[in-house]
């Protein structure tokens, strides 16, 4: 029979020398709405599981109009959603959050937890790419920073060392007309894993992009930053063809696989689908501020 | 047509609250994972993770060496049955291959079939230990279409199976071979004006029955033997567990638990003899319950198949002639309801020239189950397109050219039998005059909105049925079936018996029994409750009414047909003052001769019919291929509505699963023949958000069969949907979708196909 043990330390100190007792074996848990369910499943066995949940620095839901928004990792969905500060600066965000469950799912789970899972499907990683959040990580050894676009690298895997945990994101103060968009696409209308998720984010001064970022989910290995995509609307007015080029773009950034949620063939067309309506929200909430 | 009956009847068509609503909304309702015994032990299984392998050799040690375990098992221990047909009620079984299914001997045929079990002293130990025991597999290529299987390079299931000319046994997949044939094709089709011809692929799909299989059994050292489990036929259980362990049924006693869906995959057994066999070899009661895995691995889905439909119609739009080919999966053993559905495919309609032809071939998936109105859904979604096509191209409206075609009383049905009193053109015409089909199409931005129809029929069954009805001294009744009460049978049965003797509806108690505590009933299936259980029920009653009166009659001294039974009143007609209630009378019944019970055992033929037409409305989104059912109408033939919420909600639910099968819902194999969603996340069915309000018109032609003129309700709605809403994609899209499940891949291909 399998041996587990929990622990919910107080303190960040604490959860990082528990963590690093346990080494290969430890495993943190914030919701454990996938957690628990790998564990069920066997695909996970951690003999140490370190409850998130308790440490200050991860319930962080703060935002300064210089520096933007700190999010605690494990600060449940259901609170970010509800929060009118990232309903006003982070509308991409809030969707992407309000996506991961039901209800109860959403008391227990958090945006960092749904990235730490690495999951290529994740809805609030592509989203937070779009916003250019970094990761805010602590071990042993101090802190360090990670883009979120490069935390992820592999299906379950990160770049976090067994003795690391992910504590917060760091996410850039929209500054003038800013806005983002996330938008996945699900055969039902609950209850489902992105087929292909975007997230889109632009700055506008005046009818010119001077910004963009496009976050892809569901479309590779991990989720991606379509950096060329973005980069080709720098400088132009967003248009039907702009948005066209970029869609096309992100489609060639994509390479996706084949599974029981969709065929290659089939992501890759609602990639181009799903850019071009974010990116045409994205502006038209950008263009609201 | 309602309307004619309504002033006959006080409790039938009203809607009391169901006399088992109160412990199922509490929790307190006992379901087959809800029972525990003292002492219970807990049964795991392993299951093959092949699709097609022999089994070279098993090796239990390890496990049966962990402790907590207290019995491994393999169908080494399990009594080898062999070939051969044997009766199951008025149905043919086959007790070989159900034991085979139970679990494997020398070969598994799909991915979960089980191979071996162990008891141990909780759930965890059994599963870990099942997790010990080293199977050798000699893996087999496998076949998961019927259309390779059918191929005479397929990998072969079962050998032997065929019987070639000579009679000697042939290896082959087709399990069986039917056909319907009358008129003459050619002639037909050369007198048609239009030819349509269309291929069709569906998808095996699952019932969806949100309580896995269970069972608790108990074995004594004398040989009785009692089971506990969730089924949709305590007798059903009791023999096939007899069939599969080569006991005397007699020996077993079913106690049929509460049961949270079955939708006919409950009619077969999966683990009642496992547990039983567990119980034997460790003298301790066995408690087993499926995953959501194992659910969908090794239980109950129905057939995906293939169908051609060719159909032709002449200008005026009377069909000339219909050729329809149908090959089902059959799973790992014999038996798709294929048959049913060359009976089900265009029974709706008056064909002069037909033929029909039927497969029931073998493929590496698990052993198919019946499903709401079994093997009718697959054939609508061929013959109910085919229909829409034929219409459009004529230029006649898809309703009217099913009335010009639409069968009535005395149309021949594709299998020979005429129909007696049936309702279809009734549905037709009801549809025609409901709300939805007189409403303009509702517009959503961005998206092609369009309209469907299609309709469907089922036989319904009759079987037998068992029911006792007794008077308690407060005037009350019991009315005690053996029909286990999957879609508010508990309700119907004392709302009939509650009729007869003039009580309210919660003035009657109904009980499901076990199967030693009333005569023999067959399973809870092909929507027969209400129609044979409740004819056992109202001859039962009449029994009690009959013996009442004799009793008034003794008490005023006169014969019995001098007393006359109205309102709860008895009356003497010789002497009108003297009168008695039902209830004074009850009080009196020590001392006039003793307790009154009544029963009836019947096997009543008088089956009626049942026939839908749906209406859909859908919304496509183009560029992403999602259909979202913005609006459904189900109008059904119910004959006599006993508790017509009760019926609203069979045509909800019908609907609500075939919305699904026609959507999203699919078995998904890998290359490796193994199933790749075994969990409600990718087994993909409707949830809240995927359906809008079903709509449903109750058209009530009484079946002339049935005392209070019941037809069978639950299965018809589930046969139009994928055709209807097929129908309502092409009428928003241009797009003619041939394959289920519609799924926004498929669609979206199909409109990029359109739009070059």
């Amino acid at each position: 029979m399998h041996e587990l043990n929990y622990e919910a330390p107080t303190s960040l100190d604490q959860a990082i020398s528990v963590l690093a007792a346990a080494g290969e074996n430890g495993r943190m848990l914030a919701g454990g709405t996938d957690l628990i369910i790998q564990m069920r499943a066997g695909v996970r066995q951690p003999g140490q599981v370190i409850d998130a949940k308790k440490i200050p620095e991860l319930q962080a839901l703060s935002f300064d109009a210089q520096s933007g928004l700190q999010l605690g990792a494990a600060r449940a969905c259901c609170e970010i959603i509800a929060d009118a500060t990232v309903q006003q600066h982070y509308p991409g965000l809030a969707e992407a959050a309000a996506l991961i469950g039901s209800d109860q799912i959403l008391a227990r789970a958090s945006v960092g937890g749904n990235v730490c899972n690495g999951s290529p499907a994740a809805d609030t990683t592509p989203a937070l790419i779009a916003l250019g959040a970094v990761c805010q990580i602590a071990g042993p050894n101090g802190t360090r920073e990670v883009a979120v676009e490069d935390f992820v690298t592999a299906p379950g895997q990160t770049v976090l060392a067994p003795n690391e945990l992910l504590v917060a994101f760091q996410i850039p103060a929209p500054q003038g007309q800013v806005s983002d968009c996330y938008q996945r696409f699900i055969p039902r209308n609950e209850m489902d894993i992105a087929v292909v998720g975007v997230g889109s984010c632009v700055a506008l001064d005046g009818d010119t992009c001077t910004t963009a970022r496009i976050g892809l989910g569901a479309v590779a290995a991990r989720p991606l930053l379509a950096k060329e995509a973005g980069d080709s609307l720098v400088g132009k007015t967003l248009d039907d063809a702009a948005i066209e080029a970029a869609a096309q773009l992100a489609q060639q950034a994509a390479s996706p696989i084949s599974d029981m949620r969709g065929t290659a063939e089939f992501r890759t067309h609602l990639v181009g689908v799903l850019t071009r309506r974010t990116l045409k929200e994205a502006a038209a909430r950008a263009r609201a501020r | 047509m309602a309307a004619q009956q309504e002033h006959k009847f006080k409790v039938i068509g009203t809607r009391p609250i169901r006399h088992d609503g109160v412990d199922k909304v509490t929790g307190r309702a006992q379901y087959g994972a809800d029972i525990s015994l003292a002492g219970l032990l807990h049964g795991k299984v392993l299951r093959s993770p092949h699709a097609h392998a022999r089994i070279k050799s098993i090796d239990t040690s390890a496990a049966a060496a962990m402790p907590g375990v207290k019995a491994v098992l393999t169908a080494q221990d399990f009594p080898e049955i062999g070939p051969g047909m044997a009766a199951m009620g008025e149905l043919p079984i086959n007790p070989q291959h159900m034991s085979l299914n139970c679990i494997a001997r020398d070969k598994v045929l799909y991915d979960g079939h089980v191979v071996a079990a162990v008891a141990a002293t909780s759930p965890h130990i059994a599963e870990e230990a099942a997790k010990l025991i080293k199977v050798d597999y000699e893996v087999l290529p496998h076949v998961q279409s019927v259309v390779e299987a059918m191929d005479d390079k397929a990998p072969i299931l079962i050998p032997g199976l065929g019987k070639g000319e000579d009679g000697e046994p042939t290896d082959t997949n087709v399990a069986n071979h039917l056909q319907f044939a009358r008129g003459d094709l050619a002639e037909g089709f050369a007198a048609a004006e239009v030819v349509i011809e269309r291929e069709f692929d569906t998808s095996m799909v699952h019932q969806g029955y949100i309580e896995p299989h269970n069972a608790v059994a108990q074995y004594s050292s004398d040989g009785q033997s009692t089971i506990w489990v969730s089924t949709q036929g305590a007798f059903t259980a009791r023999d096939q567990t007899a069939f599969v362990l080569d006991m005397p049924p007699s020996k077993i006693k079913v106690i049929p638990a509460e049961i949270g869906g079955g939708f006919g995959g409950k009619i077969p057994i999966y683990y009642e003899p496992i547990a039983l066999m567990l119980s034997k070899h460790t003298g301790k009661p066995v408690k087993m319950v499926m995953s959501r895995a194992d659910v969908l691995k090794a239980t109950g889905p129905t057939p995906g198949s293939h169908i051609k439909v060719k159909m032709g119609a002449d200008k005026d739009g009377k069909i000339t002639a219909a050729e329809v080919w149908m090959a089902y999966e059959a799973g790992g053993f014999p038996g798709s309801p294929v048959g049913a559905g060359c009976m089900c495919v265009i029974a709706p309609y008056d064909i002069e020239n037909l033929q029909i032809d039927g497969y029931d071939v073998l493929v590496n998936k698990p052993k198919t189950a019946a499903y709401r109105a079994p093997g009718a859904t697959n054939a609508a979604m061929g013959s109910e397109t085919v229909i829409d096509e034929l219409a459009e191209k004529l230029g006649i409206d898809p309703l009217e050219f099913r009335r010009i075609n639409g069968a009535k009383e005395g149309t021949a049905q594709p299998a020979g039998p005429k129909f007696g009193q049936i309702g279809f053109l009734e549905t037709l015409e009801a549809a025609k005059d409901s709300d939805h089909f007189k409403s303009e199409l509702p517009q959503v931005e961005g998206r092609r909105v369009g309209r469907g129809l299609a309709s469907g029929f089922w036989f319904n069954a009759g079987f037998q049925s068992s029911a006792t009805v007794a008077i308690n001294t407060d005037g009350t009744a019991n009315v005690v079936t053996g029909s286990t009460d999957i879609g508010g049978t508990r309700a119907s049965c004392a709302m009939i018996a509650a009729e007869v003797l003039c009580l309210k509806a919660e003035e009657v108690h109904p009980v499901v029994a076990d199967t030693e505590s009333i005569g023999h009933t067959d399973m809870t299936g092909g929507s027969r409750v209400t129609f044979a259980t409740g004819t056992a029920v109202y001859e039962a009653a009449q029994d009690v009414l009959k013996q009442l009166k004799e009793r008034a009659a003794k008490s005023w001294k006169v014969d019995a047909d001098k007393v006359v039974f109205q309102d709860g009143v008895f009356t003497c007609t010789e002497n009108g003052n003297e009168s008695m209630g039902l209830k004074e009378l009850a009080g009196k019944l020590p001392r006039t001769g003793g307790p009154v019970a009544g029963r009836a055992s019947v096997n009543p033929r008088g089956v009626g019919p049942g026939f839908a037409t749906h209406v859909v409305d859908v919304a496509v989104d183009e560029e992403t291929g999602k259909v979202d059912v913005l609006r459904y109408t189900a109008v059904q033939d119910v004959g006599k509505a006993v508790h017509p919420s009760y019926v609203e909600g069979q045509m909800q639910g019908g609907v609500a699963q075939g919305v699904g099968w026609a959507l999203n819902e699919e078995y998904v194999y890998g290359e490796d023949g193994c199933m790749q969603n075994t969990g409600f996340l990718d087994y993909r069915m409707p949830t809240c958000l995927d359906l809008p309000m079903i709509e449903t018109v109750l058209v009530e032609v009484p079946n002339p069969g049935h005392p209070v003129g019941v037809r069978g309700v639950g299965e018809v709605p589930i046969v139009p949907p994928p055709a209807a809403i097929a129908n309502a994609i092409y009428n928003a899209t241009g797009v003619r979708m041939l394959d289920l499940p519609m799924s926004p891949p498929r669609v979206t291909k199909a409109i990029l196909e359109k739009n070059g």
